[in-house]
């Protein structure tokens, strides 16, 4: 570390925190273009920041930078402050999030334009930018945990946004309380932390567990923090069995959705991870648990995409199951190919989410697509990145998708065959769905409904019930972000040629752990990506089969395989199944026991009883009050007649 | 020499008298010279032991009995006046503006 490189990097979460002040307290009476103002400015100002930040710290990123800015908790010999680590990794991560973070910013803009709420989406927005900069750039896991937090915060913040809407307050709820649940293994794994090794300082932290030896003999105390951690990450990264929240935060405008619940905090699991990779390499059962988790997710998501017709829930399934790639690659120990598919899918599916934005946006807030269709000729622009996007998620070459993704088979493919085998599956269903997607949207005629009057812009929602007539394409500043993205999906795999990125990182992740082989020959490589090229090519003509030449195979086909249809079609009664084992004993217990039993029965009943019993003790004791003065006296002689009595009784018993 | 008993004795009976006059009279006035009756059942007692003991404590203690006593007719007779004029009885039982 260059001791004489000063940074300032507690302002790159900072200035989202003051735009967010700003349109929090004052945005109500501010007019719209001053809100956007105020959104662009200072999110802008963070991304240009990080960008000189990384610049200037590029010369010296061998090592990491550490910036301390004041201190917080000093307990004994446990400290934790507000203090800030620069690796590759937290640059990445930081780069990632205020780039991407900026572009959906300016989006925002446009797809947000005749939402009454403006201003609270910018001061939410821009909260979640603090939050999520100050999860990725903190220098111990507390500060980490407080991001964590918050971007959990803002998540529930703007799933509920339309939050008159019942579903969207339920989802919101329902992410926050499943994200509660992995948080507690999250906290359960510091606090183990803290009372084997006394600290919660990344650099500190790592140092005293280096020494220690891979736990080859069974689980032991690092196992059991990985593990721990890794439910922390479920919760967050929407992971088998948590990852029930991600499609119904959809409820969120779309904009969110592509910040929020795809391009960068689903992805703070797979940072934490990895992150914390000092602890997994040396605890290979976590990192085992880290890979199937990882490996089945990406599996069983994809599965359930292939069946959803709204187009948002689509994506939502496919975050969970790129997700789920991200940790397949962590688990086989290859972290620095899972920050690379997790940059890569920041591009292509915060696109894909934009440009189904804007489809939405075109037909009329409607998310069907059985009732889209067709589109390509009323809204290219929007069609052709959302191809790229598509392009690039499939895996097809040379596109961003296709590089990470092939990393992440191959290192998976060298911990484990079978990894690779589920990975290649999925790969061909994913390219099978997404392509599904593009030709249901924008292939064969537009079957959605016609409005003749080009009414003014409902004010309920942001892409609420406009007056439509013909599908439109959407304004400029909308576009833009999505041709920027689209440039980013085409070309940024290319940094991970000659494994670069990987070389990149390996100041962070080091080249200590053993399981790096490179015994696998160039052959197997090549004759594996053949196949992963392969498949990515058959989703295509399969969907182009199903969905464009022959549309009514898809039915007979469904009809044929019914009882499988029904069960992806309900996403496998997921849902179903958490609501009658965890959440109806639970609702029961807490209405027939805590309620009914404890608060009602226990604790309301004894307080009325004891009032209700002062109030008799009083009925009858007031009766003594009467005024008259001779019954007062006759009360004061019996009492004095008692004491005296006592005192000679003592007497005559001493 | 009259033992010391039949001195407290007395005091004994004249503070029941005193007792029994306050508890079963109505009268304020009759009550009042109750408490006075009490309150010199006391000071018997005081002097009584005084005696014995060959103590002052207890004469000194009956001046101050005496002193609050003069005190206490002053003010309860000007209360008693006064409830008559505004109430005109001196029945306790109707003098009963407390009751709840």
């Amino acid at each position: 570390m260059n001791p004489n490189l000063n940074l300032s990097l507690w302002l790159i979460p900072v200035l989202p925190l003051a735009g967010a002040a700003i349109n929090g307290f004052l945005g109500k009476k501010s007019s719209r273009t001053a809100v956007s103002a105020v959104g662009l400015v200072f999110c802008g100002a963070a991304f240009a920041w990080a960008l000189t930040a990384a610049i200037r710290f590029w010369p010296s990123s061998d090592a990491p930078y550490e910036e301390y800015l004041a201190h917080w908790i000093r307990s004994g010999t446990f400290t934790a402050d507000f203090a800030f680590y620069l690796d590759r990794l937290s640059m990445v991560m930081m780069l990632v999030v205020t780039g991407v973070g900026f572009l959906i910013h300016i989006y925002s803009v446009g797809y947000m334009w005749d939402d009454p709420s403006y201003y609270r989406f910018f001061t939410y927005l821009n909260l979640f930018m603090f939050f999520m900069l100050t999860l990725v750039l903190a220098n111990n896991y507390l500060l980490m945990f407080i991001g964590w937090e918050g971007v959990g915060l803002a998540s529930y913040l703007l799933i509920g946004f339309w939050f008159t809407k019942d579903s969207a307050a339920s989802a919101g709820k329902k992410a926050f309380i499943v994200n509660r649940i992995g948080d507690f293994g999250f906290l359960i794994g510091l606090f183990l932390l803290i009372q084997h090794f006394g600290s919660l300082n990344f650099a500190q932290l790592f140092d005293k567990i280096r020494p220690l030896g891979v736990e080859t003999g069974g689980a032991g105390l690092l196992t059991a923090i990985g593990i721990l951690l890794m439910v922390g990450a479920c919760g967050k990264s929407a992971q088998i069995p948590l990852y029930v929240w991600l499609p119904d935060a959809m409820e969120g405008p779309t904009p969110v959705s592509a910040l929020i619940h795809a391009a960068t905090m689903v992805t703070a699991g797979v940072y934490m991870v990895s992150r914390s990779h000092v602890i997994f390499e040396r605890a290979p059962i976590a990192l085992t648990v880290v890979a199937i988790i990882g490996t089945l997710t990406a599996l069983f998501a994809a599965t359930i995409g292939i069946a959803q017709t709204d187009i948002k829930k689509v994506l939502a399934y496919s975050t969970v199951s790129q997700l789920g790639y991200m940790f397949m690659a962590c688990g086989a120990g290859a972290f620095s190919a899972g920050i690379f598919h997790l940059m890569t899918h920041a591009f292509f599916k915060g696109l894909l989410f934009l440009g189904a934005g804007s489809v939405i946006h075109a037909v009329g807030g409607e998310q069907d697509m059985r009732k889209m269709g067709g589109l390509k000729t009323y809204i290219p622009t929007t069609f052709a990145t959302m191809l790229i996007a598509t392009l690039a998620i499939a895996g097809i070459p040379p596109l961003a998708g296709f590089w990470s993704k092939d990393e992440i088979l191959w290192k998976a493919y060298q911990a484990n065959p079978v990894y690779w085998v589920i990975g290649a599956i999925t790969a061909f269903i994913t390219s099978f769905y997404m392509f599904r997607l593009l030709f249901m949207t924008f292939w064969g005629d537009y079957k959605g409904i016609q409005v003749d009057d080009h009414g003014k812009a409902h004010a309920a929602h942001g892409h609420g019930e406009h007056g439509h007539g013909e599908p439109h394409e959407s304004p400029m500043v909308m576009l833009v972000p999505l041709m920027i993205l689209a440039a980013l999906s085409l070309v940024g795999g290319l940094v991970g040629v000659h494994n670069a990125f990987e070389h990149f990182l390996e100041p962070v992740f080091g080249s200590e752990f053993p399981k790096a082989i490179t015994e696998g020959s160039g052959n197997t490589e090549w004759l594996l990506m053949g196949i992963s090229v392969l498949f990515a090519f058959a989703g295509p003509i399969l969907a182009y089969t199903l969905y464009v030449s022959k549309p009514e195979l898809p039915e007979k086909i469904a009809a044929k395989m019914n009882g499988l249809y029904e069960a992806v079609l309900n996403k496998y009664y997921v849902d179903e199944i958490y609501a009658a084992v965890f959440v109806k004993p639970l609702v029961d217990a807490s209405t027939k026991v805590l309620w009914q039993g404890v608060d009602r029965k226990v604790i309301d009943d004894s307080i009325n009883d004891a009032a209700d019993g002062a109030k008799h003790v009083s009925d009858n004791v007031r009766h003594m009050q009467s005024g008259n003065l001779r019954s007062y006296a006759g009360w004061i002689a019996a009492g004095s007649a008692l004491v005296i009595a006592y005192m000679v009784w003592l007497g005559v018993g001493r | 020499m009259v033992p010391l008993s039949y001195y407290l004795m007395l005091s004994g009976i004249l503070f029941a008298c005193g007792v029994t006059g306050f508890l079963i009279k109505r009268n304020i006035i009759t009550i009042f010279m109750s408490i006075e009756l009490m309150l010199n059942g006391v000071n018997l007692s005081f002097v009584a032991f005084a005696a014995h003991w060959h103590a002052l404590a207890g004469q000194v203690f009956v001046f101050f009995v005496m002193v609050v006593a003069a005190a206490e007719a002053a003010v309860g007779l000007a209360i008693i006046i006064a409830v008559y004029r505004t109430r005109e009885t001196l029945n306790v039982d109707q003098v009963n503006l407390l009751k709840l």
